[in-house]
């Protein structure tokens, strides 16, 4: 394509990306959005204005070079934009997909103040499975150090800095209790927005093994090794254990059957493939109406594999859906909090989640079976806003009603969990549970250990734990080369 | 990795297996116990770590072949391996010199309680042990408990050896010719059997201990699915028990939970043993022809 103005390549509409029909998606559990193709892509790349002073790479917390990736998209170079792309971000065919863009570089994007923001992160995803297909970009593990690391979590965080310690040369070890290494990409977002063999196995395995990393699974630290053993065996640590804990409300009927936390839900569901019982062993029960409270991703992910789930059972009974299966999403806010990426709402409304805004679950009422089988939730009003600036909530006295339901899931957000820090003493916790770790390094209260991702954070985003990722295998690198003192 | 090692058939529907596993058996105690993933497309399998050999690298699983999973597991041979093996997992039982004890096992319950025994009678205590079962066949590690206890009663329900009874009969039988001197009581077995030896105990006031096998995925505290309820509200079994205080258990609470996913357990049953005769009939056939 020639050259094109300023004014030329604004004209230009932001391209939609391929996606499954909304009555097709809810009938199987394969991914959502297509991708674009290379001419959707190269057209939506010549939209940037590769600005001189780039906003977007202001709100991509690990600086991605935007512009020079999309550039090299649009002049057709891709072993180039994997190359731009792979020096900051190891994980594009996953970002591409997950990162809440719209609060991000997206948001930062100069022609979003007038129309609409180039879609970075569509292009990334491209150039991110062109790599995964074609293999354009060398890892290579660098010249050895003789120096031992050990990575505790193979989510986002620990993955991210195992492949750039590795690059340095030094020798990685990744413990991960469960029997996949992934994280939350393999045990909590589900295959119809993130695939599971095709990308995060792709991704891992081929960094795994081009890096020498060695990956031991079915190692609980706490459990099966302790901190304090690491430390004798590794020159360091890096801790990335996630915010894996679920909470429950304090409300009666919390423990009855048919009441269950997200986690578990999607464990179920994504890590031990429970949507494929009984080929798979694994059991998972959906409801024939279900409400999931919450409104963030993981609510979102949960009240869309419910509703799958309904579609494949009636499927399975020969029949459309069940008639008056019913999947709500219940939000003690309005919709203008949803805390969920734009995208994951836009699609759970297409395919027919109910939103519930401004109710609350006040008591989960059972039958004589202990299985539920209503929920009583009360009315709210926004009140004042709070310290986060957020409107709080507040109860309409007497406006209490009882909604019909057979399941009720949690999605009220997660902390660390506490197993991995037995025998670590010295190791400084918030009164969150989170690690204390500055933010500059992941530096912990303990010589030779770093901490990054969800585990310091709390839940966050899986750019923001790779970003915490890569600064600490930095700051290790440094320390294993004898650059400072503690 | 998580080679079958040694198979020994203890019954028809149990099975004990000796498997590789040196991470496991180096950390290992009593009360503990592993997960086991047979294969890619399986399930999370709890099962108590019923010995362990910290020098061969080996622990010592028992099963009762009760659903899909652990029939399924049945049909392993030594040679064969498991491909996950996570643990040890929970909180070892806390040993210390009591003075005298009572260790109840029931069915395949008798496994679990025997390294907790052991370990109460190392650590100097009068062990008192009442293992039972519905029948002779189920009947498990006579011997081994034996070895381990001051004394032992067996019984079983239908009388095929040693008592008649249920082992609540003998346990009350003991609190009431002992008054005030047992110091705490183990009991492992079916929910049911933990439920009614709680009944019976209370009224004696003797703290009674109960590992319960709630349904489980992780082991590690990350989805509450094993979550019980106390008195003082739910616990998660994978991480704050799997031992708890039987008397402060919501026995009612944790029968209608185990039986949860009942439908699809039967589902998944079905479905095994009519693949499992058909691979039957085939080796059958072919051995004819
Ligand atoms: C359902 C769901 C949907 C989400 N959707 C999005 C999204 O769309 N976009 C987005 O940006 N973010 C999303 N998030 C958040 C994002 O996934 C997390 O912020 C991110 O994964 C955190 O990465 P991490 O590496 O810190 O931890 P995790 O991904 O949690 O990984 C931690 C790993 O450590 C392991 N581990 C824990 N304890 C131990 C131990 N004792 N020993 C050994 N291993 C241990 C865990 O098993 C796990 O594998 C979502 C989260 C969930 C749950
Ligand atoms: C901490 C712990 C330790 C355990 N140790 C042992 C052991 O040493 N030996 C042993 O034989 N079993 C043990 N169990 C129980 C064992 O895990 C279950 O029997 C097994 O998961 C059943 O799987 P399945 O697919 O064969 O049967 P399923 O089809 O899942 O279940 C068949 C029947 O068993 C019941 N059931 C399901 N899960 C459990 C469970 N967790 N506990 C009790 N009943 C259940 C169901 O209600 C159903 O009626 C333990 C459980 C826990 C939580
Ligand atoms: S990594 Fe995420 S935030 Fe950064 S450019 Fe890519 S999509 Fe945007
Ligand atoms: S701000 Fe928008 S237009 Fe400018 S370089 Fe970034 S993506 Fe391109
Ligand atoms: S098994 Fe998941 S929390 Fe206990």
């Amino acid at each position: 394509m020639a050259q094109l103005s300023p004014k030329e390549r604004m004209k230009i509409p932001r391209q939609e990306m391929p996606v499954q029909t909304p009555e097709d998606r809810v009938q199987n559990f394969q991914e959502v959005a297509l991708g674009y193709t290379l001419e959707l892509a190269k057209r939506e790349a010549e939209r940037c204005l590769q600005c001189k002073e780039p906003h977007c790479m202001e709100g991509c917390p690990v600086e991605v070079r935007i512009p020079e990736f999309i550039k090299a998209v649009r002049d057709g170079d891709m072993a180039e934009a994997v190359k731009i792309m792979k020096d900051k971000n190891n994980l594009p065919a996953i970002c591409g997909r997950v990162c809440p863009q719209e609060v991000q570089c997206e948001s930062r994007c100069i022609l979003g103040k007038k129309g609409e923001p180039v879609a970075i992160g569509r292009i990334e995803r491209f150039v991110g499975d062109y790599e995964l297909s074609n293999k354009t970009f060398e890892l290579a593990k660098g010249p050895a150090t003789g120096k031992k690391v050990a990575i505790i979590g193979s989510g986002p965080a620990g993955i991210t800095c195992a492949v750039d310690l590795a690059r340095m040369g030094h020798e990685v070890t990744i413990f991960e209790s469960l029997h996949t290494p992934g994280g939350v990409l393999v045990y909590g977002i589900p295959e119809f927005r993130l695939p599971k063999e095709s990308v995060i196995k792709a991704e891992i395995e081929t960094a795994a093994k081009a890096l020498s990393i060695r990956i031991l699974t079915d190692y609980v630290i706490g459990r099966t090794l302790t901190i304090d053993e690491l430390q004798a065996e590794y020159d360091a640590i890096f801790l990335g254990t996630g915010a894996g804990l679920p909470m429950f409300m304090r409300i009666p009927g919390i423990n009855l059957n048919g009441v269950m936390s997200a986690n578990e839900f999607l464990t179920r569901s994504n890590l031990m493939k429970g949507y494929r019982f009984p080929e798979f062993d694994t059991p998972l029960k959906v409801g024939k109406r279900v409400a999931v409270i919450g409104a963030g991703n993981v609510a979102m992910d949960a009240a869309r594999s419910a509703l799958r789930l309904q579609s494949l059972k009636a499927g399975r009974n020969g029949d459309q859906a069940e008639p008056g299966s019913e999947v709500h999403i219940v939000y003690r806010r309005s919709s203008a909090e949803v805390p969920a990426r734009l995208e994951e709402v836009h699609h759970a409304k297409e395919e027919g989640v109910i939103f519930d805004f401004l109710t609350n679950p006040v008591e989960i009422l059972g039958d004589e079976k202990n299985a539920v089988r209503a929920m009583r939730c009360i009315r709210m009003e926004l009140g004042e806003p709070d310290q986060s600036g957020r409107r709080s909530p507040v109860p309409i006295q007497g406006s209490e009603f009882d909604m019909e339901v057979d399941e009720v899931i949690f999605a009220l957000g997660t902390s660390p969990n506490p197993l991995v820090f037995t025998n670590a003493g010295g190791l400084e916790r918030s009164k969150h549970g989170t690690v204390v770790a500055d933010q500059e390094h992941g530096r912990t209260t303990i010589k030779g250990i770093w901490a990054g991702g969800d585990v310091v954070t709390g839940a966050a985003t899986v750019i923001s734990a790779m970003g915490a990722g890569k600064r600490a295998a930095a700051d290790i690198d440094r320390y294993l080369k004898g650059e400072f003192d503690w | 990795m998580y080679t079958i090692l040694e198979k020994q058939v203890l019954s028809d529907v149990t099975k004990l297996m000796v498997v590789e596993a040196p991470q496991v058996a180096r950390k290992a105690r009593a009360g503990q116990f592993i997960i086991v993933l047979m294969h890619d497309q399986g399930e999370r399998v709890p099962l108590t770590i019923a010995d362990y050999d910290r020098t061969a690298g080996t622990i010592t699983l028992i099963f009762q072949e009760v659903g899909k999973s652990t029939k399924e597991m049945g049909t392993m041979k030594v040679g064969d391996s498991f491909s996950h093996v996570v643990g040890p997992l929970g909180h070892p039982t806390d040993i210390e010199n009591y003075g005298e004890v009572i260790c109840v096992g029931g069915g395949v319950g008798i496994a679990p309680v025997y390294p907790i025994a052991r370990e109460l009678k190392e650590a100097g205590n009068h062990v008192i042990s009442i293992i039972g079962a519905r029948t002779k066949e189920l009947l498990l590690w006579e011997d081994k408990m034996r070895a381990v206890s001051d004394e032992l009663i067996v019984t079983t329900d239908d009388g095929s050896y040693g008592r008649k009874d249920l082992v609540t009969v003998p346990l009350k039988e003991i609190l009431d010719s002992r008054p005030g001197k047992i110091a705490k009581i183990w009991a492992i077995g079916p929910a049911i059997m933990m439920k009614f030896v709680a009944a019976t105990t209370k009224p004696y006031n003797v703290p009674t201990i109960v590992s319960l096998n709630t349904i489980m995925i992780d082991g590690t505290g990350m989805c509450g699915g094993c979550r019980v309820v106390l008195d003082d509200g739910a616990r998660f079994v994978c991480v704050d028990g799997p031992e708890f205080d039987a008397h402060k258990v919501d026995w009612n609470n944790l029968l209608s939970r185990l039986a949860f996913y009942r439908n699809e357990e039967q589902t998944a049953v079905q479905r095994f043993e009519k693949d499992h005769e058909c691979n039957l009939d085939r080796a059958i056939s072919n051995g004819v022809r």
